[in-house]
């Protein structure tokens, strides 16, 4: 036990993705300004605020999809080293972005592939990183689809006859294949009705303390922030305006913005 | 206007010249598909312009022609390619595959074993292998440039997902080199061995595309496929009507509207030679046999369909292999 604890420890140490003065600007039009904060692993952090606060943004930065304007944005790569993303080259980010790190979008069409089967969604990134056996490949597949509740006989039907909220389970099933330690989630549950995103939450919730993944969940929605993260960052015209832990935020919002967004909540 | 009014081959000079460098940058890597300045040739466009400008930019005037399209010489392409280099180059032409020096192609490898003496031009009309996966150019470029064929192995996948077994039948995809992913033009994936450890240079032009690309001789080309579904060739499960050969690639000829059929080979070269072989050797028999109408080939009418011949096809069709 004691063990367990001490190596815990010495991982949680240091932190997995480190943000330092980010600051985007689209010409003249700011996307997000000075954001700096540390990630840690297995922990989850809830970046909330209104549409065109600079969510997405600081999301897009994080994954290194694109450049920032000034700053900078560390990942601790499998080996321990600290790596400036910038630094990487071209086939190492996207190497990264395969195998280490998942991106669910908000619309699952932009992160499956539409025509291919659910198996073969989610066996992409297992036949990227060179697996070349098709029974292998199917097992995993299917013991993916097991865990995000999608019935074994809807393996070769395409996503597009999927529900939304199967859609979106798959989408999370292919991004998990291949054990990232980092998540990104652009605003999972947009667009699904209350129920589906009380099962989704839910399974959402199980995955990540189960395999200890660290995420980084963009929301509009504070109950989603409330249910999953441990720690929440409120945006406001770019800028972070408070950060704390989740209950602390959530209950006792220091900013009046903070305070204007939680009192937006509408009672059921 | 000063040009001369004739060149040798068709094309000027310096067009030439141009071609001639993307083809030796092509053989310098194998597989990669390397840009050029594609032109407006006498004929349109998918008719082979690619196969026609490779064959131009490399043809001397003591170069042997041959031209085949789906492996036969006198279909319609075959024939006015054959001519037009006759007029425009004055070489001599020839439909023995022995005899030829260049032998451009559309869909087909002869059956003879090509020689180290010998270029072997394709006409290609869709070069980029990843085309109907990823439709971005850009992508591509970058998934070829970092080596990211993932994406190759998903189409094998849906292939095995949904018929058991990988159905693609024809424009194979091929790992040149252990490199480069390449598509080898629409030829049968029964001519993919063919071109693995192949005597002769083979080039690959694709004018509508503007690409050029290559297998020097004797380069390892791997076609892609599964542990546990290993690539396989197929071809279709019948004997040649006309020269009996069961090993060659055969072509299904419709001779009627009740239902009858024949397979003949489909590079037409191999089978007169075949015939002529066999009518010098009285004992040979099977020669001129045709095959009977059969009543229960009529399920068989999907062999158009993408998942290939299908090994049950009834009674009368010897030779499966």
């Amino acid at each position: 036990m004691s063990d367990i604890k001490n190596s815990a420890s010495t991982v949680d140490d240091t932190p997995l993705l480190q943000a330092e003065g980010l600051s985007k600007w689209y010409g003249r039009q700011l996307g997000c300004r000075d954001v700096s904060f540390d990630l840690f692993p297995g922990e989850v952090m809830a970046v909330v605020g209104e549409s065109g606060s600079g969510k997405t943004t600081l999301l897009q930065l994080l994954s290194a999809q694109i450049a920032p304007s000034t700053g900078r944005v560390c990942y601790r790569m499998r080996d321990g080293a600290s790596r400036d993303l910038a630094s990487l080259g071209d086939a190492e980010r996207r190497f990264l972005f395969r195998t280490d790190w998942g991106y669910v979008h908000q619309d699952p069409a932009l992160g499956l592939r539409m025509a291919v089967s659910a198996g073969a969604n989610v066996g992409e990134r297992l036949m990227a990183v060179g697996w070349r056996h098709y029974g292998r490949i199917r097992s995993a597949a299917q013991e993916w689809l097991d865990r995000v509740e999608i019935a074994r006989a809807r393996i070769d039907d395409p996503p597009a006859t999927y529900s939304g909220g199967m859609r979106q389970r798959l989408q999370i099933a292919r991004n998990l294949v291949t054990n990232p330690r980092l998540v990104f989630m652009d605003e999972p549950t947009g667009g699904l009705d209350v129920s589906v995103q009380a099962r989704l939450l839910d399974l959402i919730r199980g995955l990540v303390a189960e395999l200890g993944l660290a995420v980084v969940i963009v929301t509009h929605d504070l109950a989603v922030a409330r249910l999953l993260s441990h720690r929440v960052m409120v945006m406001k015209d770019g800028a972070v305006i408070e950060t704390g832990l989740t209950d602390q935020v959530l209950d006792d919002p220091r900013e009046p913005y903070t305070q204007l967004l939680v009192s937006s909540i509408l009672p059921v | 206007m000063n040009a001369p009014a004739y060149n040798f081959a068709y094309l000027d000079e310096q067009t030439k010249r141009m071609v001639r460098r993307a083809i030796l940058k092509a053989i310098a890597i194998p597989g990669y598909q390397v840009p050029f300045a594609s032109r407006e040739m006498p004929m349109p466009q998918g008719w082979g312009t690619g196969g026609v400008q490779v064959t131009a930019a490399i043809i001397g005037p003591d170069d042997v022609l041959k031209v085949i399209d789906q492996g036969s010489d006198d279909t319609t392409n075959a024939v006015s390619i054959r001519n037009f280099f006759v007029k425009t180059a004055g070489v001599k032409t020839t439909t023995s595959t022995a005899a030829a020096s260049i032998v451009q192609t559309r869909h087909r490898i002869p059956e003879r074993p090509l020689t180290e003496d010998q270029v072997l031009v394709f006409q290609v009309p869709i070069p980029e292998p990843l085309r109907f996966l990823e439709p971005r150019e850009t992508e591509t470029r970058r998934m070829h440039a970092l080596s990211e064929y993932g994406l190759m192995h998903v189409k094998l996948y849906e292939d095995i997902s949904r018929y058991g077994q990988i159905s693609t039948s024809y424009a194979y995809p091929v790992k040149v080199d252990g490199r480069y992913v390449m598509d080898p033009s629409p030829t049968p994936k029964f001519d993919n061995p063919k071109m693995n450890d192949c005597a002769a240079l083979q080039l690959f032009g694709a004018g509508r595309e503007k690409r050029i690309y290559a297998i020097p001789p004797y380069t390892r080309v791997a076609s892609l496929d599964f542990e546990d579904h290993p690539f396989e060739p197929r071809w279709a499960p019948g004997t040649c009507a006309l020269c009996g050969a069961t090993d060659s690639f055969l072509d299904e000829i419709i001779t009627d509207d009740r239902g009858s059929r024949m397979f003949v080979c489909s590079d037409t070269d191999h089978c007169e030679i075949r015939r002529e072989a066999a009518a010098s050797t009285p004992q040979a028999v099977i020669a001129g046999r045709s095959t009977a109408p059969n009543p229960q080939s009529s399920s068989a009418d999907d062999h158009e369909v993408d998942s290939g011949f299908r090994p049950e096809a009834g009674p009368g069709m010897t030779g499966r292999r």
